[in-house]
């Protein structure tokens, strides 16, 4: 029995293949979407883990130059002198390529090369020409070096011994930080007295990388969910179709004695073997998908993070595995319901039609009252909403919500519009269209969320580009930037230009602890660069006269929201309590930030000398003013900056950045363009026997099949005209919530009505494809077909 | 006794209130005969046929067919009692239009197990349906679907057909044609016939006749 009854469940696919395909794409593109997402996450969270365990990086604690600059060879060897077991680290770039320097005779155990050494030619390994070690794809770009290949080391990394990285990073004898090893010795030099221009950095108990982009993943996971939610109502649709195309036939075969029970365990069964086709299927797609998107992060996240992301894709099972795990679980979701109205379906047709059409009645109003609480729920959550957990709550109440009601909204506009109609082919056509509403409501809700995905998204993004365009504007105010390699060097720099330009403005920090947070403290001159160009998000009057005679700080968001500062509030460095005096925007710096007064500085940190310095000048005598600089100090051309340089290099990392949203933009659209082409295909049988009647009384085919045309695109603009609020609002939860909540800063939000207008215009144009086939297929339907629908014998 | 049925009631819930479609009805069939159950719109002549053919359940009364109490069968049990031994030629034939001919007259006799594939072939060819079994239902006339719908009930051999006003749908001329060929195939089987119809003509052409009023036998 089991046999014969699938064999004529699945005959129906065989059938009707443009439904099955419609079923299948839906989900695969659904699987696709989010399995591609997935598969970028964990590709990046490998590299991060991979970094995290060939380098040590934030397992550790750590000992830096309270400056930021190189310690000295000098300083390592007075500490192990004093007792202390620290291992010195360089790190730089070669051609693209992270070196990294250990001291494998000092360095932890933990180390990644480090157990692998062991197992080397030690005479190759502090051989003159030195021994790396990579994966695969560096060993292949390093042809002039003696690599050994250790898979699990960092992507784009190469780690050697310190003294072949000098070598190699033209930085004899200088070393970035000393790794503290962990069980140290029960008696030591003071610290501070050894070694008192380094600080200690504490390990964070994982990757600093790792946490740093968590915040990225995050949006880039909840832009595959709502992708994967778009391709559910997809899959919904089509399954729920199916099942009504089938209701039939399902009763015929309980007619013939095949069990309910049976029946429903085949039913599930065939969808979970299409599950399992798609999920396959989507899962190939998504790996496409990665392939294509991942250069695009992996730029975005070395731009912004300075995290090393390979560029190529492994198959890990973490994503394949969650790619086919939604794509059962999202048919099962899917099925569910059609499978209840099944098991709920009574044997006999007839009795119970009035029923059913009343109980469709009363899902269609508990749908919008469920619509009206997840709304509301909206609007609490708008005033209450506060950290991540409750940002993603308020979108997720937001777009469902925005979903279920759309069907409620469109039948009240099409209501309205069907009073003014005068002649009797437009009253018609209303009428006509509200009754095609529910086998097009979920199509449309597709639609509804991809479009609002798209205004939100664009407008966070193009916020953010307008807002970081305006913060480069005033943090990269002077024209060039010149580095020192040492006080000398810093000070016949200061010597030349401060003669010859408008203003020597030294960049000079340390990093300390503000606030319980980590901080990088700036001793800034007072100057009208900073008083014109940096923009306050809040400030006391007066503040930079405050600031600058050494009575206050101002510090960046980021500090003051993670160490819960208000204006006002007061601030201990290096003993001197000073009152916040104002908090400026600081996009794209992950950590706390601070600006005292260059006097207060070297009060503060006597030890301290700037080697980077801003310089205004006019930006003609730019070019003259360098050449001298360059013969007058010795320094090399390198060491200066152009402030055009900077702007192009991160403005160009920003663009990177949303090329992976754009590209998920165009493809949630696509999948959404899918949809109503599917439903309207699907529904265009059932459409027979409702056109027959009006074409009988005298309308032409292809007065029919106009009308289609215009039906879809009247529908997607009424739908489009609902999603721009919509839009809008994801838009204020993603910058006024989630921002907030995962990357520590609020950005202001700016409106974008020509962006819109185009993304309006794609949506018609995507209906008008869509619909234009089915349309086609209506206007070149045989009078026999139609005919057919009188016939006796039907 | 193939079929016994006593004081059976069924009440539906309307707009308008509960409705007793059949009040107190009582039959009784024997293998081989034929019974005609004729009577007016409404008069609950195919909800009958429906709570015998344990489609659906009567809310008073019982029903005995082939010795077994229909009362204490659950769903799997009246499914069972659908498959092998009951058979039904409905009005609207109610064909699977993704199988063919072939496919669907097996289908019935395949889920009970019961598929003779001689016997299978024999309707075929006596309802002058083999030229036809590779097509699909849309592809028919209303006259051949009603003739795979009756091979269809006829292929597993059933102890009971029930037909619900089985040439409602077609003229006078294929209505007479399917008709003969269900009473020779029927009578070839030895099954009872229980046959909903309208048409007097029919109905005499039924060992017995049964008219509804009402609810109630006449």
């Amino acid at each position: 029995m089991t046999r014969v009854t699938l064999q004529a469940l699945l005959s129906h696919w065989w059938r009707s293949p443009m439904q099955l395909f419609t079923l299948l794409a839906g989900l695969a593109l659904a699987t696709a979407l989010w399995s591609g997402v997935q598969a970028v996450n964990a590709e990046a969270r490998a590299s991060y883990a991979a970094a995290s365990a060939t380098l040590g990086e934030g397992s550790y604690d750590r000992l830096l130059r309270r400056d930021g600059q190189p310690i000295d060879q000098t300083t390592y060897v007075a500490l192990r002198r004093a007792g202390w077991l620290v291992s010195p680290v360089i790190t730089g770039r070669m051609n693209g390529i992270r070196i990294v320097g250990i001291d494998p005779l000092t360095a932890p155990g933990a180390i990644v090369p480090v157990d692998v050494i062991s197992d080397v030619d030690i005479d190759r390994f502090f051989g003159t020409k030195g021994l790396l070690f990579a994966n695969a794809d560096v060993a292949a770009l390093l042809p002039d070096q003696d690599v050994i290949v250790v898979p699990d080391t960092a992507p784009n990394t190469a780690v050697t011994d310190i003294s072949v990285a000098q070598r190699l990073l033209n930085r004899p004898g200088q070393i970035d930080s000393l790794v503290v090893v962990p069980r140290q010795p029960a008696r030591q030099g003071d610290l501070a007295g050894v070694a008192p221009d380094l600080v200690w950095q504490r390990a964070q108990g994982g990757t600093d990388v790792g946490q740093l982009t968590d915040s990225f993943h995050l949006n880039l996971t909840a832009f595959g969910l709502l992708s994967f939610a778009v391709g559910i109502f997809i899959v919904n649709g089509a399954i729920g179709l199916a099942f009504e195309q089938r209701r039939p036939v399902v009763r015929t075969l309980r007619a013939l004695g095949v069990p309910l029970r049976k029946l429903i365990v085949l039913m599930a069964a065939e969808l979970m073997i299409f599950a399992l086709v798609a999920g396959t299927i989507g899962v190939a797609l998504g790996y496409g998908i990665a392939a294509f998107l991942l250069p695009d992060v992996a730029a975005t996240l070395r731009g912004l993070y300075g995290a090393d992301v390979s560029g190529t894709l492994q198959l890990r099972p973490v994503w394949w595995l969650s790619g086919m795990g939604i794509a059962l679980g999202g048919t099962a979701i899917a099925a569910s319901g059609a499978l209840w109205k099944i098991s709920r379906m009574p044997l006999l047709a007839g009795a119970q039609r009035r029923a059913l059409s009343m109980a469709a009645t009363r899902a269609a109003q508990q749908q919008a009252i469920v619509a009206g609480m997840l709304l509301i729920g909206a609007v609490v959550l708008v005033l209450t909403a506060d950290g991540l957990v409750a940002g993603f709550a308020l979108l997720g109440c937001l777009l469902i919500g925005a979903a279920l009601a759309l069907p409620f909204l469109l039948d009240r506009v099409l209501a309205v519009a069907s009073t003014g109609a005068k002649s009797i082919t437009a009253q018609w056509f209303w009428a006509d269209t509200r009754q095609q509403l529910p086998g097009l409501s979920l199509a449309l809700m597709a639609l509804l969320l991809a479009m609002a995905a798209n205004v939100g998204v664009s407008t966070m993004v193009s916020s953010f580009r307008m807002t970081f365009t305006g913060f480069l504007e005033q943090r990269l105010a002077s024209e060039l930037y010149i580095s020192a390699e040492n006080p000398a060097e810093a000070g016949a720099i200061a010597a030349y230009a401060t003669t010859r330009v408008d203003a020597v403005l030294p960049i000079q920090f340390v990093q300390i602890s503000i606030a319980g947070q980590p901080t990088e403290v700036y001793g800034t001159r007072d100057h009208a660069t900073y008083r014109d160009n940096w923009q306050m998000l809040e400030g006391a009057v007066g503040l930079w006269d405050t600031t600058f005679a050494g009575r206050s700080i101002l510090v960046n968001e980021q500090l003051a929201r993670r160490g819960g500062l208000n204006v006002g509030d007061h601030v201990t460095v290096q003993g001197q309590t000073l009152p916040v005096a104002g908090i400026y925007g600081d996009y794209g710096n992950p950590i706390g930030q601070a600006v005292i007064s260059e006097p207060l500085f070297a009060a503060l940190f006597p030890d301290v000398t700037p080697q980077r310095f801003g310089i205004r000048i006019a930006p003609a005598s730019a070019p003259d003013f360098v050449t001298g600089l360059v013969d007058s100090t010795g320094i090399s051309p390198s060491q200066v900056i152009n402030q055009a340089g900077i702007k192009a290099v991160s403005l160009e990392i920003f663009e990177r950045t949303f090329t992976v949203t754009t590209a998920l933009n165009i493809l949630t659209l696509a999948v959404a363009g899918f949809a109503i082409l599917m439903s309207l295909l699907t529904l265009a049988a059932m459409r027979v026997p409702q056109l027959a009647p009006a074409w009988a009384m005298g309308m032409t085919r292809a007065q029919l099949g106009r009308l289609e045309l215009l039906r879809a695109v009247l529908l997607a603009m009424l739908t489009a005209v609902i999603a721009l609020p919509l839009g809008l609002a994801l838009a204020w939860a993603l910058l006024a919530v989630v921002n907030v909540a995962a990357f520590g800063w609020k950005l202001p939000m700016y409106f974008f009505p020509l962006e819109y207008a185009r993304l309006g215009i794609f949506a018609l144009l995507a209906a008008a494809l869509a619909a234009l086939w089915p349309a086609r297929r209506l206007a070149r339907t045989p009078p026999a077909d139609l005919l057919k629908v009188f016939s006796n014998e039907r | 006794m193939l079929l016994n049925v006593e004081n059976i009631h069924k009440i539906y819930e309307t707009a308008d209130g509960p409705f007793a479609v059949l009040r107190g009805v009582a039959l009784q069939l024997d293998h081989g005969q034929t019974l005609a159950l004729t009577g007016e719109s409404g008069s609950g002549k195919s909800t009958l046929l429906h709570l015998i053919g344990g489609l659906d359940t009567p809310d008073q009364g019982r029903i005995v067919l082939d010795g077994q109490e229909m009362a204490g069968l659950d769903d799997n049990g009246r499914a069972a009692l659908r498959r092998g031994t009951v058979g039904v030629v409905f009005q609207q034939f109610n064909l699977i239009p993704s199988l063919n001919v072939r496919d669907n007259i097996a289908f019935q006799a395949r889920l009970a197990n019961k598929y003779d594939p001689v016997w299978a072939k024999e309707l075929a060819d006596r309802m002058g349906l083999t030229p036809q079994l590779t097509k699909y239902p849309e592809q028919l006339s209303g006259g051949q679907q009603q003739r795979v719908a009756i091979a269809r009930t006829l292929a597993p051999k059933p102890h009971l057909v029930l037909a619900d006003e089985p040439t409602g749908n077609l003229d006078e001329t294929t209505a007479a044609t399917v008709m003969d060929l269900m009473l020779e195939l029927v009578s070839q089987t030895g099954a009872g016939l229980l046959m909903v119809t309208h048409s007097d003509a029919l109905a005499g052409r039924m060992q017995r006749r049964l008219h509804l009023r009402a609810g109630q036998v006449a």
